[in-house]
C-alpha cells in the first residue's frame, strides 16, 4: 500500500514533500492581508534593530546640554529642532536615538530568548515524548511545576535576586533577562513537541524505519524533529512577542536593562512620572511596543494558519 | 467527581512545595538580606535584627520555620516595616487587588463576549471586521501602553479622571479599563470562533427547519452552546486578572497587593515574596480547578474519573 511505496522510495519522496509543505505554507502566507503586513513592519523593526544604532544621529547616552540651554533647559519636544526630531529627554538625549537603541534591545532579548526555549524545550519535549513512561512522568511533572508559577512573578524573582551579582551585570543586565525569561517560556514547546513525538512515535513511516533497522537517534533527527517543527515555529513566532512585553515589564519596574543602556520599557519607567508634561516620552516608545507586538502577533497567526490550514480560526 | 477534585487538590500540596521551595532558595541564594539596603546599618544593628528575624539559623531551618508558620496560617512578621505581619499587609492589599480583578472581570465579560457573538453573527461583513479589528489591536496592546494612551486622553487631555490613587469610583475607572482591554479581545476572539464552529452543526440547521425564528435559534441554541467553549477560558482569564495586575498597581499606584509584591522583591522583604508567591500559585492552580469542575457541570457531555 502506501505506506510500502513510500519505504522504496524514500529519500526522494520525503524531499520533495517537505519542498512542497513549506511552498504551499507561502503560497497561503502570502495571501493573507494581516500577516503580509506583520512580515513588512518585523523586517523594518529587524533593520532598525540591526543598522539603527550606527545610523542614528546622536548615540543614545550623549546629553545635548547646548540644546537643552536653547530650551530654557526643557527637554525638546518632538519636531521643534532639526537636530532631534522625535525631541530630547529632560537630561538632553536624543528620543530617537534611544528608541533605536531600544529596538536592538528588544529585539536582541526577544530572539535570544527563543533560542533559550529551543534549547531548553526541544530535548525535554522529545525526551518525553520519545522515552515515554517514567522520564514522562518526572518531566512533564517538572513542567507543571513551572507552569505554577505565575510567569511574570518568576521572571522578576529572578531578575532581582541575580541582580546584583556579576551575572546580573553582565551585558548590562541583558543576560540577565535572556535567562529569567527563557526559563519560564519553554514550557509550553516542551508540551508541543512531546505531543507531536507521542503521535508521530506510532506513524507507520516511524514503524517503517524502526523495521528497517535504523538507529533511534537518526529517526529522531530525520523523521521526528522535522516532522514536529511546524507547531514549534509557530509557537515561537508567538514567543516573541510575549518575550517584548516580559522585557518591558522587567524595565519598567526598573529590573531589566541597567544605565546607561535604556530599552523601551525603561524609557516608560523614566518618563511616566511625567506623562502630563512630557507626554512624548512614554508615547513613543509605548507605541513601538504595541507596533512590534502587533507584527510578531500578526505573522504567527498567520504562520499557524498557513502551516496548518486546519487550525484556522480556532484560538 | 468528588474523586476527581480531591486527587486535584492533593496534587497542589506538592506543587506549592516545590514553588515555595524554589522561591526560597532563590531568594537566599544571593549575598544581601533585607536590612543592608538604603541606611547604612552597623554591622551590631544588623546582626541583632537577622537574630530577631531569625535570618541568623540556618537556611534550612528557616525554611522549616516558615512551613510551620504557614501551616498556622501565620505568615510572620514582615522584615522591611516594623511592627507589620505580612497578614495584615497582603489583608489590607488583597482585597482592592481582588475588586480590580473583577471588575475588570466583569467589564472583559460584558465587552468581550457581545463583540464575538456580532462578529459571528455578521460573518465576513462590516461588523465582522470592525470587531475583529477591535480585538486584533486588543491583543497587541499590552496593558502598559493602554494605560498610557488611557491616561494621556482621558487624564491629561480630558482631565475626566486622576491618574494616580485609589479613592473611589472616579479613580476605579482607567485602571479597569487598562486591565481589562487585553482580556475583552481574547474573549472576543474565542466567542466569535466558537459561534462560526456552532453555526455549522446539524442541530442548528434542524431549528431553522422546523421553523424557529432566527432570534430563537440564536439566543437558544447557538450562543448557549457556543459559550461552553469560552469558559474554559475564563478561568485562566480571571486568574490572570487578579495575579497581573501589578504591572497596572505599579502604574496608577494602587495600593493593592501586586504593588505591594514589587515592592517586597525590590526591598527583598523574605516573608512577604514567600506568602505572595505561594499564595498565587494556589490562587491559580484553584481557579484552574473550578473552571474545570464547572465545565462539567455546564456541558455534561464531560465526565472526569
Amino acid at each position: 500500500m502506501a505506506t510500502q511505496s513510500q519505504v522504496i522510495v524514500g529519500p526522494t519522496v520525503a524531499r520533495r514533500r517537505s519542498e512542497g509543505l513549506w511552498w504551499d505554507a507561502w503560497g497561503r502566507l502570502r495571501r493573507n492581508r494581516l500577516a503580509v503586513i506583520g512580515l513588512g513592519l518585523v523586517i523594518l523593526l529587524l533593520l532598525a534593530a540591526i543598522f539603527g544604532p550606527t545610523l542614528a544621529p546622536w548615540k543614545y547616552y550623549i546629553q545635548d546640554d547646548a540644546a537643552l540651554a536653547a530650551n530654557n533647559f526643557l527637554p525638546l519636544p518632538p519636531f521643534k529642532s532639526m537636530s532631534h526630531v522625535l525631541g530630547t529627554d529632560p537630561n538632553g538625549r536624543d528620543v530617537l536615538s534611544m528608541l533605536l537603541d531600544g529596538a536592538q534591545i528588544s529585539m536582541t532579548v526577544a530572539f535570544v530568548v527563543q533560542l533559550v526555549v529551543i534549547v531548553i524545550g526541544v530535548p525535554i519535549g522529545a525526551a518525553a515524548g520519545w522515552f515515554g513512561g517514567r522520564t514522562d512522568n518526572i518531566l512533564m511533572r517538572l513542567t507543571d511545576v513551572i507552569y505554577a508559577f505565575p510567569d511574570l512573578l518568576f521572571i522578576i524573582l529572578l531578575s532581582v535576586s541575580l541582580y546584583d551579582t556579576w551575572f546580573g551585570h553582565a551585558l548590562n543586565g541583558v543576560l540577565l533577562v535572556f535567562v529569567a525569561i527563557g526559563l519560564t517560556s519553554w514550557v509550553t514547546v516542551a508540551r508541543l513537541v512531546r505531543g507531536q513525538f507521542l503521535s508521530l512515535k506510532e506513524t507507520e513511516f516511524v514503524e517503517a524505519a524502526r523495521a528497517i533497522g535504523v538507529p533511534p537517534a537518526r529517526i529522531i533527527i530525520r523523521h521526528l524533529i522535522p516532522n514536529s517543527i511546524s507547531p514549534v515555529i509557530v509557537a515561537i513566532t508567538l514567543g516573541i512577542p510575549a518575550a517584548v512585553l516580559a522585557e518591558a515589564t522587567l524595565a519598567f519596574i526598573g529590573v531589566g536593562v541597567q544605565p546607561p543602556r535604556t530599552s523601551w520599557g525603561s524609557m516608560i519607567s523614566l518618563g511616566y512620572d511625567q506623562i502630563r508634561i512630557y507626554p512624548w516620552l512614554t508615547l513613543l516608545p509605548g507605541l513601538l511596543i504595541a507596533t512590534a507586538l502587533m507584527s510578531f502577533t500578526f505573522l504567527g497567526d498567520g504562520l499557524r494558519d498557513a502551516l496548518d490550514p486546519k487550525l484556522r480560526g480556532k484560538q | 467527581m468528588v474523586s476527581y477534585i480531591v486527587r486535584r487538590i492533593l496534587w497542589l500540596i506538592p506543587v506549592l512545595f516545590v514553588v515555595s521551595i524554589i522561591t526560597f532558595g532563590l531568594m537566599h541564594s544571593v549575598p544581601g538580606g533585607p536590612f543592608d539596603r538604603e541606611k547604612a546599618l552597623r554591622g551590631s544593628v544588623i546582626e541583632r535584627l537577622n537574630e530577631k528575624y531569625g535570618l541568623d539559623k540556618p537556611i534550612p531551618e528557616q525554611y522549616v520555620n516558615w512551613v510551620g508558620g504557614l501551616i498556622r496560617l501565620d505568615l510572620g512578621p514582615s522584615y522591611r516595616y516594623a511592627n507589620r505581619t505580612v497578614n495584615d499587609m497582603i489583608g489590607e492589599g488583597l482585597p482592592r487587588t481582588i475588586q480590580l480583578g473583577l471588575m475588570a472581570f466583569a467589564l472583559a465579560i460584558l465587552l468581550g463576549i457581545p463583540l464575538g457573538i456580532i462578529a459571528a453573527l455578521g460573518h465576513n461583513r462590516w461588523p465582522d471586521y470592525l470587531a475583529t479589528a477591535i480585538s486584533l489591536v486588543g491583543i497587541a496592546t499590552p496593558s502598559f501602553v493602554l494605560a498610557i494612551l488611557l491616561v494621556l486622553v482621558f487624564s491629561a487631555g480630558l482631565d475626566w479622571f486622576p491618574n494616580r490613587g485609589w479613592k473611589g469610583p472616579a479613580t476605579w475607572v482607567l485602571p479597569t479599563i487598562a486591565l481589562a482591554g487585553y482580556q475583552v479581545a481574547v474573549i472576543a476572539r474565542y466567542t466569535r470562533a466558537s459561534m462560526l464552529e456552532v453555526t455549522r452543526r446539524d442541530y442548528i440547521r434542524t431549528a431553522q427547519s422546523k421553523g424557529l425564528p432566527d432570534r430563537a435559534v440564536i439566543l437558544r441554541h447557538m450562543i448557549r452552546n457556543a459559550l461552553i467553549p469560552v469558559v474554559t477560558v475564563l478561568g485562566p482569564i480571571l486568574a490572570f486578572l487578579i495575579t497581573g495586575s501589578f504591572i497596572i498597581e505599579y502604574f496608577f499606584g494602587i495600593p493593592g497587593a501586586g504593588r505591594l509584591f514589587v515592592q517586597s522583591i525590590q526591598g527583598r522583604d523574605y516573608a512577604v515574596i514567600m506568602a505572595a508567591t505561594v499564595l498565587y500559585a494556589a490562587a491559580i492552580a484553584i481557579m484552574n480547578l473550578v473552571v474545570d469542575v464547572l465545565y462539567g457541570y455546564i456541558d455534561p457531555r464531560i465526565r472526569y474519573t
